[in-house]
């Protein structure tokens, strides 16, 4: 197995069949990826996060998922059968989702919710299970996990709750984390601090990450690569460091847009999108 | 043109009471652009609501052109001050359609010439009258904000309070959003005060600037000042630390500002 085998997705398609004809959410989308920080980034109705969630093949009907090739440590997860993407969803492959808000169940201590996500996966005594999710808390540093753990998540901040979420995605110890805007509902500098914590952990643990965000600077400053989509498509791939010399004339477009501190522009330059972007076969 | 001395908030009453804004001074001149920037419960849209009358109970001074403001409902005063909200697809009724969301604040202040305002104000939007009879489900997220941002606008005020109207929106469009209310300040007139969580898009548009943490005024600096990294207080360099990506140094050198 080579460095870039963790994940290999090759031409995946993710359409919707609707009344009105078949939107195409994903057209085509193909990158591998190995334990390394891969970034994703788009607009809103890029197919940013509709990919992220083919990957676990959770895409609700009407919504349909093909790809030639979509493998998992060499094993295909296209021809994979339900239960068997029970096993892989959150013990092999989590995933992180933006808003604590509507991810956490409402009326079940926070604690529970994280020694559930072990057990589930790991058949150990409750007082076991505890244990770890109390060793979890601590580890995406909250201060006091004894009174946290009996928390529920409306009695927690967004950036704790972001944390929590994180501890339950990482507590089956996965392989590969999916973060779709993981801090994306969060102040800018707890935003960073999460990251931090969720770096160490995926850097420690030796984990693949994707990380799904519309924020092209932060994805370059934390990510070693970056897959750009636009219409569903990757129009540019480059490493994270080789950003400012990107050239496709989107990626372009949307790093010229942006306002800055060191350098007023008045006005804007802004994006003209192209229709030769989006054209071609589906 | 806008003179907020002491302005203090406060929601609950007795155990449950929360200082929202806490003794906030500032002064905008006619003509210019104010920011406020701060991090969420900083309480820069709580100073915003009161100063728009959308916070009945307050205590503290905020003048309008001079004038006192009252703490009921004052019409002609409405006319002046008007406001654009953060969230497009929620500040619009969903049911009405551009020309009613237009033609509403028209009816309600009974100006006349209806009909040439709002042709007038769609054009000044860059929307033209081809939206007119659209409802927002048929509109994209920038095209709904120049909606709210020309329903503002339809009543001629001359303050207009901005509450993060770029922060749902995708940065292409955010862009042109602030091409458009630069543009509009220039050839009205208008005095802007902008309430945004991002340094960058206060210097985009402002002049001066006001930092708030936990309901209160940290430091008030000119954009110059902030371009040139030279923010007096350690609450602000921060926010101008984050505001520059990921570095986990740095990250780990981050204070708690909320004691």
């Amino acid at each position: 197995m080579t460095a870039s085998d963790l994940l290999e997705v090759d031409d995946l398609h993710v359409d919707f069949h609707t009344r009105a004809g078949i939107v195409h959410a994903v057209r085509g989308v193909s990158f591998a990826m190995g334990r390394e920080k891969l970034g994703i980034v788009g607009e809103s109705g890029s197919g940013k996060s509709m990919t992220g969630r083919a990957i676990l093949r959770l895409v609700a009907p009407p919504g349909r998922v093909r790809a030639r090739r979509l493998a998992f440590e060499g094993e295909d997860l296209i021809a994979a059968r339900e239960s068997r993407l029970r096993e892989i969803r959150g013990k092999r492959v989590s995933m992180v989702m933006q808003d604590p808000k509507f991810s956490l169940n409402p009326v079940m201590t926070v604690g529970r919710q994280i020694s559930e996500a072990y057990s589930v996966h790991a058949r150990v005594a409750a007082g076991e299970a505890r244990r770890r999710a109390l060793d979890m808390l601590a580890a995406v540093r909250i201060r006091d996990p004894e009174r946290v753990y009996d928390l529920y998540p409306h009695e927690v901040s967004g950036g704790m709750g972001q944390r929590i979420m994180i501890a339950m995605m990482l507590i089956p110890d996965p392989d590969l984390l999916i973060a779709d805007e993981p801090t994306s509902a969060l102040d800018v500098t707890v935003q960073l601090q999460v990251l931090a914590i969720l770096d160490d952990l995926v850097g420690r643990r030796g984990m693949g990450l994707i990380f799904i965000s519309h924020d092209l600077n932060l994805v370059a400053s934390f990510c070693d690569r970056i897959l750009i989509m636009y219409g569903g498509r990757i129009v540019e791939s480059c490493a994270a460091g080789e950003l400012a010399s990107a050239r496709h004339p989107y990626t372009r477009g949307l790093l010229e847009c942006l306002p800055r501190l060191d350098e007023p522009r008045d006005p804007l330059p802004t994006l003209k999108r192209d229709p030769a972007w989006l054209a071609g076969k589906v | 043109m806008l003179r907020v001395n002491e302005l203090s908030v406060v929601f609950g009453q007795g155990h449950d009471a929360l200082t929202a804004v806490d003794r906030v001074s500032f002064m905008v001149e006619e003509g210019a652009s104010f920011g406020i920037v701060g991090e969420s419960g900083s309480g820069k849209s709580t100073v915003l609501r009161a100063v728009a009358g959308l916070i009945p109970d307050w205590g503290g001074e905020i003048s309008i052109a001079g004038k006192p403001r009252p703490r009921r409902l004052d019409r002609a005063l409405a006319r002046r001050v008007q406001m654009v909200f953060q969230d497009p697809y929620a500040s619009l009724h969903p049911r009405h359609t551009v020309d009613r969301v237009l033609s509403e604040p028209l009816t309600i202040h009974g100006v006349s010439g209806v009909e040439e305002r709002i042709e007038r104000v769609l054009a000044d939007v860059g929307l033209g009258s081809a939206f007119r009879f659209r409802f927002p489900h048929q509109l994209s997220g920038g095209q709904r904000q120049r909606v709210a941002i020309a329903r503002a606008l339809v009543l001629e005020p001359s303050l207009l309070l901005l509450d993060e109207p770029t922060s749902a929106l995708d940065v292409s469009v955010q862009a042109e959003v602030l091409n458009l209310l630069a543009r509009l300040r220039r050839e009205r007139g208008l005095t802007y005060v902008l309430v945004s969580h991002d340094l960058a898009v206060i210097a985009q548009l402002c002049d001066r600037l006001a930092v708030m943490n936990q309901g209160r005024v940290v430091e008030e600096l000119g954009v110059a000042q902030l371009r040139a990294h030279e923010p007096a207080e350690a609450y602000t360099r921060q926010l101008m630390t984050a505001s520059l990506g990921y570095d986990p140094e740095a990250i780990a050198a981050f204070k708690d500002f909320s004691a």
